[in-house]
């Protein structure tokens, strides 16, 4: 019960794969830009995710060593292809918006990266809640941003009014920054600042300090 | 023709900047720019597997995958174009390990400043994506060489210029909670909007 609770909800803030493990940034920023494409994202990500823990988890001893990751990533890339023609076949609409990102979940470091620390040396079920929890970190982390830059960017989220902008005689003047890349790594940066401040032990020492007494944790 | 592959090749280094404007890579790039001297070794193993599996991925998909192109081979009604992800991993997969015996075999010291990063590259979003966008954008042999080496270039620029700032940043006095990570992508964020102003460059 403890193990369970722990693989899904410590990547939730603890062990978040953006803001801690350096993971899966690329799409974290990339598609931002409208929160919906970022609740696809986080769909087709957490899906593939949970998929590839299962099957690399169910062949972990049977694997050799050193074409692992060759077989990994085509484990991985199936997983990626069925989800791309399924977006294509049901939503051509957010597969052109989301264009080469849906194909880049390949590289995604997250899905590599779990399948490596977890899913090859645990059993099924509990790289499958892994899969889960590292999904829904990463999700958590993709609709923050995306949140922060549609409601600044356009005033509404999904179609929604919420900020009424001015050309239509409203009071809020989009502000056309929060759409454009450079956004997106000051929110993040910002956000990591706001989960450091609240979890001190995640705080990186800096590199020419002299060592104290007070520990910080990891390195 | 000639200027259109200059177009092409400068574009991709500054206003399409695989890293700056399209976040490819970002795992890399944030993690492996601690001081510069590594930032050039990854540099340059990034232009040379980007130069090489972009035009080898358009050679792949013109006379094997994309809709028609087994035609040579009589088979004109095949259209393999949905396995174009896993045949572009597998590429890339392989070429960076062809690459490391070469290199290992013939150019031992190119080797040893590379040393790890070159198999990291596998799983590097710049070079899958690089390749992506060469069959989104239809571009010929020619071009897509082009581009392959300008993304390259424009990558290992963007790394360059993040590890010259983070070693100066070093002495700096920043607040606990953004040391390290956080400070970064602050950085990144303003080498971006640096570079957002060259998106005017026309050709």
């Amino acid at each position: 019960m403890v193990r369970i609770r722990q693989a899904l909800l410590t990547p939730l803030i603890d062990e978040n794969p953006v803001t801690f493990q350096i993971l899966g940034i690329c799409s974290a920023v990339a598609i931002t830009t409208s929160l919906y494409s970022a609740l696809v994202m986080s769909l087709a990500l957490t899906s593939v995710l949970a998929y590839s823990n299962v099957t690399i988890s169910l062949m972990r001893r049977h694997l050799p060593r050193s074409v692992r990751i060759i077989v990994q990533m085509t484990v991985i890339a199936s997983g990626v292809i069925v989800v791309d023609e399924f977006l294509q076949a049901f939503a051509p609409e957010t597969a052109r918006t989301l264009s080469v990102f849906v194909g880049q979940i390949v590289t995604n470091c997250i899905v590599l990266g779990r399948a490596e620390s977890f899913a090859a040396h645990n059993r099924v079920g509990i790289s499958f809640l892994d899969g889960i929890g590292n999904g829904m970190g990463f999700s958590l982390i993709l609709i923050t941003v995306a949140i922060i830059r549609e409601l600044f960017g356009t005033g509404s989220l999904m179609q929604v009014e919420i900020f009424k902008p001015v050309i239509d005689g409203g009071w809020f003047e989009p502000n056309a920054l929060a759409l454009l890349p450079p956004s997106a790594f000051f929110i993040i940066g910002f956000i990591i600042w706001g989960v450091r401040s609240w979890k001190p032990k995640q705080v990186e020492r800096s590199d020419f300090q002299p060592l104290t007494d007070h520990e910080m944790g990891h390195e | 023709m000639m200027d259109q592959l200059a177009a092409i090749f400068v574009r991709s280094i500054f206003v399409e900047n695989l890293a700056l404007a399209f976040f490819l890579g970002m795992c890399t790039f944030l993690a492996i720019s601690k001081q510069i001297k590594t930032a050039i070794g990854l540099g340059a193993a990034v232009i040379l597997v980007e130069g090489i599996t972009v035009p080898v991925n358009n050679l792949i998909y013109t006379y094997l995958l994309r809709d028609g192109a087994l035609a040579w081979a009589g088979l004109g009604h095949l259209d393999f174009s949905y396995l174009g992800l896993i045949s572009y991993i597998g590429v890339i997969a392989a070429m960076v390990q062809i690459l490391e015996m070469i290199l290992n075999r013939f150019f031992p010291v190119l080797y040893n400043v590379m040393g790890i990063f070159l198999p990291l590259l596998t799983v590097n979003c710049a070079i899958l994506g690089a390749s992506l966008f060469m069959v989104q954008r239809d571009y010929t042999f020619v071009e897509s060489a082009a581009y392959g080496f300008g993304v390259g270039v424009g990558w290992a620029l963007a790394l360059i210029a993040l590890a010259g700032l983070r070693e100066k940043m070093k002495y700096s006095e920043i607040p606990d909670g953004l040391q390290g990570l956080g400070i970064v992508f602050i950085t990144a964020g303003l080498m971006s909007m640096a570079f957002m102003s060259m998106a005017g460059i026309q050709f």
